[in-house]
């Protein structure tokens, strides 16, 4: 017995020491920026204080209530990050369904199919600002050929198609990676339920909606969390395609950030910038988690 | 058992419901091929293009022979030293993947087998930081580089993108340790190993596959970052791929370089392109074992 307790806890000892680096060079890379940030955002720290910190306690958020350019960037953000996810969804959803059916040359179709998930997102960004070229961009071309528009259209120059240009960029960089979660999901449904609901007069519809919808809900779910975090900080695609232009119609809350910090200089106003926007994303984040084990439950 | 009389299939999907779902789903099978590689075939062919070709009025969807040119890449090494971002890229993607790899497979395995007293938090936690963009970590890393006198060093690269790629080497090399036969490790000890050399002689090499596919993982999410490279690496010598080939539509003023610009994004993503050829079972495999099992 004694013996055996040492084991446990030699073994114990071990596996904190196997532990600990990572967990160090965690802290410093995660937890330490963020619990500086919202220290900092205390402190009023830019050009007008000569770059050091002056103790101001609320001011920096009582600056951003005020600051309209701050809730614009939300509500760009907001806008951004509904519809990437929605149509990310129903594409990815479609993808995941055909990949999941067995067809000569499947192999190679999952391979392509994650291909944009793969590439470098500041790269796609300047292929898509190509695209989008109001002079001698493809996407223009193409639509005059097939008469949808009759003059070109001034994708990245005008507010509101910026913004449907960015949102469609992002949809195809990161449908696959929505596509790969649901088909994981797809793979885990046995084939005999389907039969089953076939035999009992369904139709693909009818068994799309009973048991595939319901058996990958969590996956679903899952996968919404993930975009839902990486859009919300979408800063690459953005900052390569337009920088938030033009005007600020695409300027998300990230784009903000790095100005306030890198060009502006304000450090406090950044960190506060920062806070607010992590205790956004953890409020989300927190709420889903949730709803995802109160489904879990209901599952098993 | 009774031999069950041979079941004819139901009327409705031979007649009817096959030919019509065949014809969906080769139509959504050709959506996902032509819209995942239209906008980088685009690319490819405009980084082909002479500079008449690319800004000539009508687009030119199949230039003729005296169209093509292979000067964009030749401009790219030869005026815009691009092997200098290439290897940077690839220095810094595979320095902190081997890293990553070495300090999070010891916590993985701690975590799927020493029973350590506040696994669950350290779990959740780990699975919780993957949800971090990485804006919110920039102003904090700055402040560290600064301090730390590390602007324009390899390592202000480095130490973030190890750690970023840390939970999922820890959630994928988890649950592949989880999948271990126990036997292995028990019959190590009884030959009188002490754990660490367990691991290192006995766990390890059978764990070679999980390694390569987070490896690969890793190495993409290195090799695509771009925040942390635009931010800490200012001088021209030390910019990665993904930082360089973006700058390059800035830094001319009067005429968008429209070829170099394509011929650099088809440069930076080549090395990925293959390696989704070579890997897409272990990629798909290693995203699914990280982020919806963990």
């Amino acid at each position: 017995m004694v013996t055996k307790d040492y084991i446990r806890r030699r073994d114990q000892r071990t596996g904190w020491l196997l532990m600990l680096p990572a967990l160090l060079l965690l802290l410093l890379v995660y937890a330490f920026p963020i619990l500086r940030a919202f220290w900092l955002s205390f402190f009023i720290e830019n050009l007008s204080t000569n770059l050091e910190p002056v103790f101001t306690g609320l001011d920096n958020y009582g600056l951003m209530i005020q600051d309209g350019r701050f809730w614009q960037s939300m509500r760009n953000t907001a806008v951004f990050t509904v519809f990437t996810l929605f149509f990310e969804l129903i594409l990815g959803l479609i993808i995941a369904l055909a990949l999941d059916q067995a067809f000569r040359g499947r192999g190679l179709a999952r391979t392509i199919a994650i291909l944009p998930w793969a590439l470098p997102t500041a790269l796609i960004a300047l292929a898509w600002r190509w695209i989008f070229n109001s002079e001698f961009g493809v996407w223009n071309d193409l639509l005059l050929r097939f008469q949808l528009i009759s003059s070109p259209v001034n994708w990245l120059g005008e507010p509101f198609w910026a913004m449907v240009a960015v949102i469609a960029a992002d949809v195809w960089k990161t449908t696959s990676f929505v596509a790969i979660l649901l088909l994981a999901g797809l793979q885990s449904i046995s084939q005999d339920l389907y039969e089953a609901h076939a035999l009992d007069g369904a139709s693909p519809w009818q068994s799309f909606r009973q048991i595939t919808l319901p058996l990958i809900a969590p996956q679903i779910v899952i996968a919404m969390l993930f975009r839902f975090a990486q859009s919300f900080g979408i800063f690459d695609l953005i900052q390569v395609m337009t920088g938030g232009g033009p005007g600020g119609a695409t300027e998300m809350v990230s784009i903000y950030i790095y100005a306030a910090v890198m060009r502006y200089l304000d450090f406090g106003y950044g960190a506060a910038l920062v806070t607010v926007t992590f205790l956004v994303l953890v409020a989300v984040v927190g709420l889903t988690w949730l709803y995802l084990s109160r489904l879990r439950a209901k599952t098993e | 058992m009774t031999t069950a009389p041979p079941t004819p299939a139901p009327p409705q999907t031979a007649d009817r419901g096959i030919p019509w779902m065949r014809v969906l789903l080769w139509a959504a099978i050709a959506f996902t091929v032509i819209f995942s590689l239209a906008p980088v075939l685009w690319q490819v062919l405009t980084s082909f293009k002479t500079n008449a070709a690319i800004t000539s009025d009508a687009v030119v969807y199949f230039p003729g022979l005296d169209q093509l040119t292979f000067d964009h890449y030749l401009d790219l090494f030869r005026r815009n030293q691009f092997y200098i971002y290439m290897f940077n890229s690839a220095l810094v993607a595979i320095v902190s993947t081997v890293l990553c790899l070495a300090l999070g497979s010891p916590a993985a395995y701690a975590l799927a087998r020493l029973r350590i007293p506040g696994e669950q938090v350290i779990l959740a936690s780990v699975l919780i930081v993957t949800l971090f963009p990485y804006i919110l970590l920039f102003l904090g890393l700055l402040e560290v580089v600064r301090a730390l006198g590390l602007a324009n060093n390899y390592l202000a690269l480095i130490i973030p993108y190890t750690a970023i790629n840390l939970p999922l080497t820890i959630l994928v090399m988890r649950s592949f340790f989880q999948q271990l036969p126990r036997d292995l490790e028990d019959s190590a000890r009884v030959d009188g190993y002490n754990t660490v050399q367990m691991l290192w002689r006995i766990v390890l090499p059978m764990t070679l596959p999980a390694l390569v596919t987070t490896g690969i993982l890793a190495f993409i999410f290195a090799w695509n970052e771009y925040l942390f490279a635009l931010t800490f690496m200012t001088r021209e010598g030390m910019k990665t791929i993904p930082v360089a080939a973006a700058q390059l539509g800035v830094t001319t003023l009067f005429e968008v370089p429209y070829g170099s610009l394509a011929a650099a994004t088809v440069v930076g993503t080549l090395p990925l392109v293959l390696l989704v050829l070579f890997f897409q079972r272990r990629i798909v495999q290693g995203l699914t074992s990280g982020s919806v099992k963990g």
